[in-house]
């Protein structure tokens, strides 16, 4: 008789077809569309005005007057904070898959698909793996930071999910110094990995630690001065300000108003990048040198905090790039006068409200996974670089580079009228459309180059 | 001056040309098929049915034709086969083969038992799929039952070997065999004391 345990997939799969498949789709559709569907109900909703209006409303309780409204405001941040963090380890896990089978194709391999429908289950066996394993503590590793150290870099992780806005009205709160909380949060991650690198007691993760602050200090120089462009552009620091002063359509987008911009958007990808060290900057755990750099040392629990880290800090910084130059959320031909009628004066809005919203979370959800499947190609695109040459890219190219960038849209903004950047909006557009086709018919030529190779997405 | 700047603008063109040809390549390779033959359940045939035939797999052992030489015991170079003969008690002119253990887990697959082989009895198969729970269950005995040893086979001037084709005896055995199979050791003679006992568990 074979023994298995529940946890078998594999043998569960083999006997029950339809069972992994009913589990793949939950896990790949029906968990996040519920994790969106549980920030839209409540990211809006999460002021003081609105919980005691529907307070008064619903129960007949006036919470502003009562004792426990703190601790009631208090239990609605932690369930914002709860979908944020659930958000985030599904992201981070399922982009581990994205990437995996990506990778593989690109390798002329197939990657994990045993697990699960397609082996979208991988993931979960992953995690499932970690959170059972032991967690060691080297015994020469300085206990008390050794393990906080995850903890630093979840926090990076997870402040700026407080600005980065998914929808219209889907944010947890427009702050009005948007883009300086989410740089200066997100820098909170490096602070993780430079203790976990000391504390290790370990030369690789002190290697790596040393990296990851040399590299993540010097590239918030660029990205910083990068990401003033959009800023400029807009007379806002607020997130949901700037994708206001965008449109929906790619020529309303403020990568393709100004020439300045264009170049800004490539530079921001780049630090950001860098920031959150992904080939080609992966120094902090280049495995091929310091074997996994700064998590050396970690098992458990702690090293599947880093991991989720570093993968759904690819949801940060490609939609902080969205928001800053793609346009964010915006649906084309979709007004702010249309939301503001959908809304109505009532305390809870109309239905067609729901429906944009829903509508504006899926076109900043496409235009993320978009950038995400770019940072995945580039890592299996580029070569690791060495540190003096990351050093020389920074200093020498980026930040002159972000620098020009920067006086250029002021004087951009100073001496073109609107019409003039409507029409740059439109000649951009067009080169960018231009140059996707060409790329494309590149891609048709390497393909054709190799006789009898075709374009093929079988054998999966 | 002017050379540093075109130094400098030329990195810069380079970046994006490489960029351009890397990120094409590697799209180009996404939308191909990948070569990976996907092992063990989505091939057209049996993995072991499509590798060449003088693949040198698992060995099987037709007993109906082994003439008990023990040429293969001898030219294993890191004994592998076992083999003992006896006399048949009922036939005393009739030598029969009490044990015929190849242990699989040490075999190194270098085919040198069966060139000795004087009637193809032992030949190496296309079968590679042995993997077992325990490391001693990779024991196969060729003759099941000591207690029902195998006559020597005679052979006849000038007529080959009646020979199973290659494979059939041991595919069927091999279905036969379970992952969890206990191992099946030879049973060793009792003055031999605690060995047996520290096989155990």
């Amino acid at each position: 008789m074979r023994i298995t345990l529940g946890l078998d997939s594999t043998s569960l799969t083999r006997r029950y077809p339809r069972l992994a498949i009913l589990a793949t789709l939950f896990m790949a559709f029906a968990l996040p569309l519920g994790l969106y569907l549980a920030a839209l109900a409540v990211f809006p909703f999460n002021t003081p005005e609105i919980l005691n209006g529907l307070a008064r409303e619903w129960l007949g309780w006036d919470l502003a007057i009562s004792p426990y409204r703190n601790l009631v405001y208090a239990g609605f941040l932690l369930l914002v904070a709860g979908i944020a963090v659930t958000y985030a380890a599904v992201f981070g896990g399922a982009s581990t898959w994205v990437e995996r089978r990506v990778a593989g194709r690109m390798q002329s391999r197939i990657g994990p698909n045993r697990t699960g429908y397609a082996g979208f289950l991988a993931w979960v066996a992953d995690a499932v793996k970690m959170i059972l394993k032991e967690d060691t503590i080297p015994a020469s590793a300085d206990n008390l930071l050794f393990r906080a150290a995850p903890y630093f870099s979840m926090v990076g992780l997870l402040l700026p999910f407080v600005v980065l806005p998914l929808g219209q009205g889907t944010v947890v709160t427009d702050m009005n110094v948007g883009v300086f909380y989410l740089v200066a949060t997100s820098a909170f991650v490096v602070v993780g990995i430079l203790v976990s690198g000391w504390s290790s007691n370990s030369k690789w993760a002190l290697f790596g630690g040393i990296r990851g602050a040399a590299q993540v200090l010097s590239y918030e120089i660029p990205a910083g001065i990068a990401l003033m462009v959009p800023v400029l552009m807009a007379g806002t620091l607020s997130m949901q300000g700037i994708v206001r002063a965008q449109g929906g359509c790619p020529w309303e987008w403020f990568v393709f108003r100004n020439p300045a911009a264009f170049v800004a958007f490539f530079i921001a990808v780049t630090s950001s990048l860098a920031e959150g060290n992904r080939t080609p900057f992966d120094l902090p755990e280049a495995e091929s040198e310091l074997v996994a750099g700064y998590h050396a040392e970690y098992s458990g629990f702690r090293l599947a905090i880093f991991l989720m880290v570093e993968w759904a800090n690819m949801w940060i910084m490609a939609g902080l790039a969205v928001t800053m130059f793609l346009g964010g959320w915006q649906i084309p031909g979709v007004t702010a006068e249309m939301y503001e009628h959908a809304r109505g004066t009532g305390l809870l809005p109309t239905p067609w409200w729901f429906g944009l919203q829903m509508a504006s979370m899926l076109m900043f959800i496409i235009k993320t996974w978009a950038l995400v499947f770019l940072f995945i190609w580039l890592r299996w695109t580029l070569p690791r670089v060495r540190v003096d040459q990351l050093m020389t890219l920074c200093w020498k190219y980026l930040v002159p580079g972000a620098f020009l960038c920067f006086i250029v849209t002021l004087l951009w903004q100073i001496l073109v009228p609107p019409v003039g950047m409507r029409y740059t909006g439109y000649a951009f557009t067009l080169l960018t459309a231009f140059l996707l086709v060409k790329f494309l018919l590149a891609t048709r030529r390497n393909i054709d180059k190799v006789k009898g190779d075709r374009v093929d997405l079988s054998n999966w | 001056m002017a050379l540093a700047i075109s130094e400098y603008f030329g990195h810069i063109t380079d970046v994006v040309k490489t960029f351009w040809e890397g990120l094409s390549v590697t799209l180009s390779y996404m939308l191909r098929r990948p070569i990976t033959v996907q092992y063990p359940d989505r091939t057209e045939k049996r993995v072991a049915d499509m590798l060449p035939s003088r693949y040198r797999g698992l060995l099987e052992v037709d007993m109906s034709v082994c003439t008990g030489c023990m040429a293969c015991e001898r030219a294993c170079p890191i004994a592998v086969i076992k083999i003992a003969t006896d006399k048949d008690p009922t036939n005393p002119k009739q030598r029969v083969i009490t044990q015929f253990d190849i242990d699989e887990s040490k075999c190194m697959f270098c085919g040198l038992c069966v060139e000795p082989c004087p009637t193809g009895a032992i030949q190496h198969t296309r079968e590679f799929e042995s993997t077992r729970k325990f490391i001693d269950s990779l024991v196969v005995r060729w003759v099941p039952d000591p207690e029902k040893p195998v006559p020597f086979y005679r052979p006849v001037k000038g007529q080959d070997a009646p020979r199973a084709p290659v494979g059939e005896i041991l595919r069927k055995h091999l279905a036969e065999a379970s992952w969890l199979a206990r191992p099946n050791i030879f049973p060793e003679e009792p003055s031999q004391g605690p060995s047996s006992d520290e096989r155990k568990p």
